[in-house]
């Protein structure tokens, strides 16, 4: 602890708001994730069954979906953040702090989680999926036993992507109040010029951010055969 | 009973319509081998695909027994479809599911107990001759092991019919003899009936009951295995069964003025194939006693298909002139179809 007060002295002045800082970004991680793996999968399958080489091929909606997806990607983050504000507040009961927070950075991930999905289920070979229709299998079946299944390794590849630039979401909402880590490191750290505040922030997201990859590596490494 | 009526398929490509299959009728009949055989692009794929309706037909019926598949709800015909086995050329077997995995696969969530499951993938494994690799994945089996491993999925549910589609197109000749060897026991033990698409004459000649030949959408001839081979009508039947039994080698001979081909006067080329399902005589040396001609075998192919033999012989026939002629008339009345390739100053006179 004394090593730690020499080298960071103002982090340690400021343990438990930094303490706080991360519980707050862990929190956002694990609510936004949540909601991001959720429908980020509901749309990516959608996008990949109504796409023309998908067992369901319909125009329209893919071109829908596909179109507003591009459209949210484009859209910067902080845009968001604002504009997302009233429904922020119709959804969640406010439009600051944490809470407020989730809304906007679930809808800033979802469209690009999608996409890992997207590109995952893709490379499911159309000939298993045939094989699976020859023997008689119902599209949810396909869904979950070959789609899903059979791509778990490029899921786990994508999901880690999508949640490792959730964190770079996050810091940017703790940025305008929603707390975290990242509002840590800018009012301390840039505000204050305690440059110890921000290397020690930085740190502790590099250690996160490499647990996530290790986890994703894990599961990845495990479901290739 | 497998019926095809009518079956029209045309996809909707960059350069406008493509039609593909332009009207195929076809019956297979129950427990017997059918092949369908043409050049890539000739539509035997899709053709083959329409029997379980993975490729919906834009006009025409397939009929299961008397079930007609074409006019099936979807959830009917996904529960009609465990009556038809499928098998590909790039196995499309399961990655991430090992082998009893994948041979379980048609039956999960059918109702049966894992007991069940287990005592009929077990059983399907023996037969395949892969019990000790049930739990090997895929990525660590041969070509020919994967193809045999999707066999026993295929016949998981029990199907009457098993169509294969292209299944041996991607492995060795070694391998292609025991995967056909392992499809003719499951045809005569198991009694399914099987219908094979593949662009090897080789092939059908080691297996097939019937055969139909497909070109630019159509099956142009079909018959017995034997006689497509004895007697092929359309020119690219010949071509095929001359793909096999090289029997038109002597063309490239003759193209090429080689010198086994060269005749004294006085001498013919003769080129004689087994038309009927006759036992192999004694044919050349009947011949040379009976009407003292030489004959000088150039080359011969003789297999033998459904227990008879298929092939022929080309020789360089040398005699008197009426003699030979005498010994064609004979040839031809015994069933053998007999084919002048050249002749220097022997047929010109008596036999033209």
């Amino acid at each position: 602890m004394k090593f730690f007060q020499q080298i960071a002295p103002n982090v340690a002045a400021k343990a438990d708001v930094f303490g706080k800082a991360i519980v707050e970004t862990l929190l956002m991680a694990a609510w936004a994730g949540v909601f991001v793996i959720l429908f980020g999968l509901i749309l990516g399958i959608i996008l990949v069954i109504t796409g023309d080489k998908g067992i369901r091929p319909n125009k329209v909606i893919y071109q829908v979906l596909d179109k507003i997806i591009n459209l949210f990607r484009s859209i910067p983050f902080v845009i968001l953040l604002a504009g997302l504000m009233p429904l922020s507040r119709l959804i969640m009961g406010t439009a600051i702090g944490l809470k407020g927070a989730i809304v906007p950075l679930v809808i800033g991930a979802i469209p690009f989680y999608s996409r890992q999905v997207e590109s995952a289920l893709s490379q499911v070979d159309r000939g298993q999926v045939e094989a699976a229709e020859a023997f008689g299998v119902s599209a949810p079946g396909i869904i979950f036993r070959v789609y899903l299944k059979e791509s778990i390794a490029p899921l786990a590849r994508g999901t880690t992507i999508a949640i490792i630039s959730l964190f770079g979401l996050i810091a940017m909402a703790g940025a305008v109040g929603a707390g975290g880590l990242g509002d840590f490191a800018i009012r301390y750290g840039h505000d204050r010029n305690q440059t110890d505040a921000t290397l020690v922030t930085v740190l502790v997201l590099v250690i996160m951010v490499s647990i996530i990859q290790i986890i994703g590596n894990t599961v990845a490494k495990k479901n290739t055969h | 009973m497998i019926r095809l009526e009518g079956i029209k398929k045309t996809f909707e490509t960059k350069d406008g319509p493509l039609e593909v299959l332009k009207g195929v009728d076809l019956t297979i009949r129950d427990g017997e081998i059918y092949g369908i055989i043409g050049f890539s692009g000739a539509g035997k794929s899709t053709l083959i695909r329409t029997v379980n309706l993975l490729e919906r037909p834009t006009e025409g019926k397939v009929f299961l027994d008397d079930i007609c598949l074409t006019d099936l709800s979807p959830k009917v015909l996904r529960k009609e479809r465990r009556r038809i086995g499928m098998i590909f050329q790039q196995f499309q077997l399961f990655p991430s599911r090992t082998v009893f995995e994948n041979v379980a696969f048609p039956l999960r969530y059918t109702g049966r107990t894992k007991a069940e499951i287990t005592d009929k993938v077990e059983k399907l494994l023996e037969l395949v001759d892969l019990s000790d690799k049930k739990g090997a994945y895929p990525s660590e089996l041969s070509g020919g092991q994967k193809q045999r491993v999707a066999i026993a999925r295929a016949l998981t549910t029990d199907p009457e019919v098993l169509l294969s589609d292209e299944a041996t197109s991607a492995l060795d000749p070694q391998t292609t003899k025991s995967v056909l060897k392992l499809l003719k026991r499951i045809n005569t033990e198991l009694g399914v009936t099987i219908i094979l698409v593949t662009h090897e004459m080789d092939v059908i000649k080691e297996i097939c009951d019937r055969v139909g030949v497909m070109e630019k959408g159509e099956i142009v001839e079909e018959g017995d295995v034997f006689s497509i081979f004895s007697n092929p009508q359309a020119d690219i039947t010949k071509n095929f069964v001359e793909s096999t039994m090289n029997l038109s080698v002597i063309n490239d001979l003759i193209a090429a003025e080689s010198p086994l081909v060269e005749l004294s006067p006085g001498e013919c080329i003769l080129r004689l194939r087994y038309l009927e399902k006759t036992t192999s005589e004694p044919l050349v040396s009947d011949l040379s006693r009976k009407y003292g001609i030489v004959i000088n075998i150039l080359f011969a192919n003789v297999e033998i298909i459904r227990d008879h033999p298929v092939g022929g012989l080309v020789a360089l026939v040398g005699g008197p002139a009426e003699q030979i002629g005498r010994a064609i008339q004979h040839l031809k009345s015994i069933g053998v179809g007999v084919e002048v390739i050249r002749d220097n100053e022997v047929l010109s006179a008596n036999c033209a």
